[in-house]
């Protein structure tokens, strides 16, 4: 199925319903009719986009949609791809299936998802991979693949999966980490890991911790390098300095449990 | 059948149903994922003595293996699956978390998994992690070296063990030789040799006069018994007698195996290639040597 924006949202639009779950078993009449929430209006989806079908599972949609929120919600199977940017809450609650966006997103990337795939090619807002607000957990499996940056809460309250920034993350990257991986090809920004319960951050460049984080040691860890291989298959650039270089180990927060880990590139060492 | 001079007994090689299973070993240089699968694969001979029979698959270069390391590949059978989930948890253990560098994965892409990473984990006393990569979950035990990476599940499968064959030779020397060149053609992916480079020679034979014992000498194919047994398998020229022993993850491999030994072991000094059988009336694999070399 193939849609494209023809009518720019002049404020939010929530269009939970373009998600492969949804479209599976309708008619190109019953999908265009579909509701979707301009702001407090409901309007149809036909009212926004232009829809083809092309005989394709994969829903491809083209246009700048970063005004348009939720899509791929409690997605759990199928592939969605978007050619462009776009809004808030992408991939919200997902269980499973493939998402790729080939320009930004906005915030909450993938939030509280629990299986499949999401992969931006470009930049992220705030809170990729989160729990909402009030919620203690954030994404509980799956995969968050970012190739630019993402800014402040990456993995906030993260259980499970894997969180890939290919840039930069923002501040409180990993912030009440419960559990799973964030690795950061890039610079953290400040106080990673802060009450992080376990789980795993990993930098390629020094960063400022936390006083309760302690130093471990320097070494190799054997389980990076699987990683970072299979992020190298995922199409990043890794440095062979950084597939056999040493790595800093911190543990904290203590403030929690004290298990969670932060491995920091040594290139020295 | 004659292959040059050799003659090819029209008789089978009595195989048997196993489970096998694939473990790569990895290590900072090959010396350390080598030291670790040989001690992985020491004293695994055959299940008679050992509860298990396993073998050096083949070398794996850095792109071959899962963490970019050198690496072996090691495949391991037993009689059972729960016999083979507790031989690897024992030898992925004691054999290679104790060797350092290492790291351990499983080489088999099947349905049927057991545990062993997440048996392990335990020598961890608390301080051990798991990580969760695509459907694999992999545990991280801290060592005083670092740390032992391995993977929770490894896969295994339904195996053929016992495929094998006798080289029947004039003499040490050019028996030697010929098992030697069958061993080396024998190298292929899916099996293992599991004895001494490949080669016993103490074939042996179900039961025994001693009650306690499974198996005793095959007196048969012993020439220093020649005229002392009951009965002798030996023509007149033949001095010396080495088995080739073939496990494998399938029976098409195991029988490939078996072929490419054969036509490399035959030569002039080697009177007879047979094989061993109990009568057909034990194994589930009646590997019928003419027909394999027939294709």
């Amino acid at each position: 199925m193939k849609l494209s924006l023809h009518t720019l949202p002049s404020v939010p639009l929530e269009a939970e319903v373009i998600c492969p779950d949804k479209f599976i078993g309708n008619s190109l009449e019953a999908i265009s009719a579909m509701t979707v929430m301009h702001g407090n209006r409901e309007c149809a989806l036909a009212d926004f986009f232009t829809l083809t079908d092309d005989g394709l599972e994969t829903i491809e949609i083209d246009g700048d949609l970063s005004k348009v929120k939720l899509i791929g919600s409690e997605m759990t199977q199928g592939k969605i791809i978007i050619n462009g940017s776009v809004g808030a809450h992408l991939g919200a609650l997902m269980t499973g299936g493939e998402i790729l966006v080939t320009g930004d997103a906005e915030d909450w990337v993938g939030r509280e998802i629990s299986g499949g795939r999401i992969v931006i090619k470009g930049n992220a807002g705030h809170l990729v991979g989160s729990g909402v607000r009030g919620s203690d957990i954030g994404i509980q499996g799956g995969e968050i693949i970012i190739h630019g940056n993402a800014k402040n809460e990456v993995g906030n309250g993260m259980r499970r999966g894997l969180i890939v920034i290919g840039g930069n993350s923002g501040d409180f990257t990993g912030v009440n980490m419960k559990a799973g991986t964030i690795m950061v090809l890039g610079q953290l920004g400040q106080r990673p890991g802060a009450s992080m319960v376990r789980g795993t951050i990993f930098s390629t460049q020094a960063a400022q911790l936390l006083p309760t984080f302690t130093y471990n040691t320097t070494y190799k860890p054997t389980f990076l390098k699987r990683y970072l291989i299979y992020l190298k298959k995922l199409g990043f650039t890794i440095d062979d300095a950084y597939l056999n270089g040493n790595y800093q180990s911190w543990s904290g927060d203590s403030l929690e449990m004290n298990k969670g880990e932060i491995l920091l590139f040594s290139e020295g060492s | 059948m004659l292959i040059k001079s050799t003659e090819i007994i029209d008789t089978f090689a009595e195989a048997f149903g196993m489970w096998g299973s694939r473990v790569i070993v990895t290590g900072e240089t090959p010396k350390w994922a080598m030291a670790a699968a040989r001690s992985m694969t020491g004293f695994a001979t055959s299940v008679i003595g050992c509860k298990c029979e396993a073998g050096i698959e083949g070398l794996l270069t850095e792109d071959e293996t899962p963490d970019g390391r050198p690496g072996v590949s090691i495949l391991l059978f037993a009689g059972s699956a729960k016999g083979l989930a507790n031989r690897l948890v024992e030898r992925v253990g004691q054999c290679v978390m104790t060797c350092p560098t290492t790291a351990c994965f499983n080489g088999l892409d099947v349905e049927e998994t057991v545990n062993v990473g997440g048996k392990l984990r335990y020598f961890g006393d608390g301080y051990q992690s798991s990580k969760l990569l695509g459907d694999q979950r992999l545990w991280r035990i801290p060592v005083m070296e670092g740390e032992f990476f391995v993977d929770e599940s490894f896969g295994i499968q339904k195996a053929v063990g016992g495929g094998n064959f006798l080289v029947l030779g004039e003499n040490l020397k050019i028996t030697l030789a010929a098992v030697e060149a069958a061993v080396e053609a024998m190298q292929m992916p899916g099996v293992i040799l599991p004895f001494p480079d490949g080669v016993v020679r103490s074939g042996s034979k179900p039961g025994s006069k001693y009650k306690a014992l499974p198996a005793s000498t095959n007196d048969a194919y012993c020439p220093s018994l020649r005229g002392r047994a009951p009965h002798t398998e030996l023509p007149e020229e033949v001095t010396c007698v080495l088995e080739i022993v073939i496990d494998g993850l399938d029976e098409s491999v195991v029988k490939e195996a078996m072929r490419v030994g054969i036509m490399a072991a035959a030569r002039e000094g080697i009177r007879q290639i047979t094989a061993g059988n109990y009568g057909g009336n034990l194994g589930q694999y009646h590997l019928q040597l003419h027909e394999l070399l027939r294709g």
